[in-house]
């Protein structure tokens, strides 16, 4: 039984019940089915906004994350006032502003192969809002064990890409991504950057995907990935089928559970401590100022050139992460040399680079030059 | 030739070149031309044995050449292939 919709929510989706495909059994529909929004950030805002306006009875968020300033560029479900709350707090209060006729539950805890069953059971689809691959996965395998569709987007600087992945009715994201790509090659937004408008358009084309598929109406991206460049702005679309060989929902899958997902993407997906290269190899920025004073190292910075318009260290010599490997015969292997880049994490690959290349005397500057900024120099800007 | 078209996080190894020119008649010549051209692709798109990571994917057209012939898949001149990777970004 559908439930009813009350004299105040027929004049609130007045809209909606005015389109003979959605109309007033549609947001019936609606108003008794639920969404997990895994993750409250720049796809998450747009997401949770136009669902919880939608009226979708029950919305679900996870998120272990508290707002920063340098979220309110792209995650416009925060605002100034929420800085320094849980997102999921911060994102149920807005949504609840918007639309208070809707249930909204939160999760402050991270998306893991220990709850994410339990958590997810209970909700018609889930959206990957996710930042991180491992995280990723898990929603994949998660929504191909549960039998609900994952309403799939991710983005980098000016593209997107769209999907949702059902294996009842066509591929999973591990059909076409069968592994992660190795650590490093892919960086993340928090390295790489993206445009604040982005997630918007990305998350409000999630958005309407989830709505299509609650609905039953309209030919929903099931067996399609939408490719979105913002620069060019083209959408192109390329064709998904289901991979015979796939692990987890193939006619021979092998993978019947939940597995260490971190372990599998070789990355950490819920770790703050990001920028470590490991204790052996890191340096912490006190220690480097120590070091700088007392004797010569040299200083790589593998950061992008427009990066050094933003902080820089001086003296430092910069080879960005991706010329590298075929600038190494700039670089002394004999030398004392720490490598730095925004917050280690690209420096702990060049560092990888490096000591496979037969560099020895190599060290990672822990947290990168934004901990420079917070523990040696404060007049450099965090960024 | 046909043209490989980069994604953008993959730009930074070829010098920012969004389309690359490449030679071949199938799909694994254009491939192996791509990273003569870019030699420091060649790790990441490649495992040590040589053969393409799986995460790798490439598109003839709207096609995944999983789906067609594979490496073996023929590239004329006017074909446009893309390389589709895996991306992570949406939340923090």
């Amino acid at each position: 039984m559908l439930p009813n919709l009350t004299r105040d929510e027929i004049l609130r989706y007045s809209r909606h019940l005015l389109i003979p495909e959605v109309g007033l059994d549609g947001q019936r529909k609606l108003k008794g089915s639920s969404a997990l929004i895994i993750g409250t950030g720049g796809l998450g805002s747009p997401v949770a906004l136009y669902l919880a306006a939608a009226g979708i009875g029950r919305i679900g968020l996870v998120d272990y994350d508290v707002v920063d300033s340098s979220n309110l560029q792209r995650q416009v479900i925060h605002g100034s006032s929420t800085v320094g709350k849980l997102k999921v707090e911060s994102a149920k209060a807005r949504m609840l502003d918007l639309n208070p006729d809707i249930q909204v539950d939160v999760y402050n805890e991270p998306f893991t192969s220990e709850n994410a069953m339990r958590i997810a059971q209970d909700y018609d689809v889930l959206i990957d809002g996710t930042d991180n691959f491992p995280t990723r996965y898990l929603t994949n395998d998660v929504s191909v064990f549960l039998g609900k569709p994952n309403i799939y987007a991710s983005i980098y600087r000016f593209d997107g890409q769209v999907s949702v992945f059902y294996a009842k009715e066509g591929p999973c994201y591990r059909c076409l991504f069968p592994e992660p790509p190795p650590p490093g090659l892919v960086p993340s937004c928090a390295e790489g950057g993206v445009l604040g408008v982005l997630p918007g358009t990305i998350g409000t084309l999630q958005a309407t995907e989830a709505l299509k598929v609650l609905l039953g109406i309209g030919d929903p991206l099931i067996g399609k990935l939408l490719l979105y460049n913002a620069l060019d702005m083209t959408f192109d679309f390329v064709k998904l089928k289901k991979n015979p060989k796939c692990r987890v929902c193939g006619p021979n899958a092998d993978v019947k559970k939940l597995i260490d997902y971190e372990e599998f993407c070789g990355v950490p997906g819920h770790d703050h401590e990001e920028g470590s290269a490991g204790a052996d190899w890191d340096i912490s920025a006190k220690e480097l100022a120590q070091r700088v004073q007392k004797n010569h190292l040299k200083l790589l910075d593998v950061r992008e050139p427009h990066e050094l318009e933003i902080s820089a260290i001086q003296g430092a010599v910069n080879i960005p992460l991706g010329q590298l490997a075929s600038r190494l015969s700039e670089l002394d292997s004999a030398e004392e040399m720490v490598v730095f880049c925004k917050a280690g994490t690209r420096s702990a690959r060049a560092l990888e680079l490096l000591v496979s290349a037969g560099f020895k005397k190599v060290k990672n500057l822990h947290g990168g030059i934004n901990s420079w900024a917070k523990e040696v120099d404060p007049s450099l800007p965090l960024y | 030739m046909a043209v490989l078209r980069i994604p953008t996080p993959l730009r930074n190894y070829t010098n920012g070149q969004a389309e690359v020119p490449v030679k071949g008649g199938n799909i694994a010549e254009a491939m192996n031309s791509l990273v003569e051209q870019y030699p420091a692709l060649k790790p990441h798109l490649y495992s040590g044995e040589g053969t393409l990571r799986p995460f790798v994917n490439l598109f003839v057209g709207q096609d995944n050449v999983r789906d067609l012939q594979g490496l073996e898949t023929p590239v004329s001149e006017e074909t446009q292939v893309r390389l589709i990777p895996s991306i992570a970004g949406g939340s923090r």
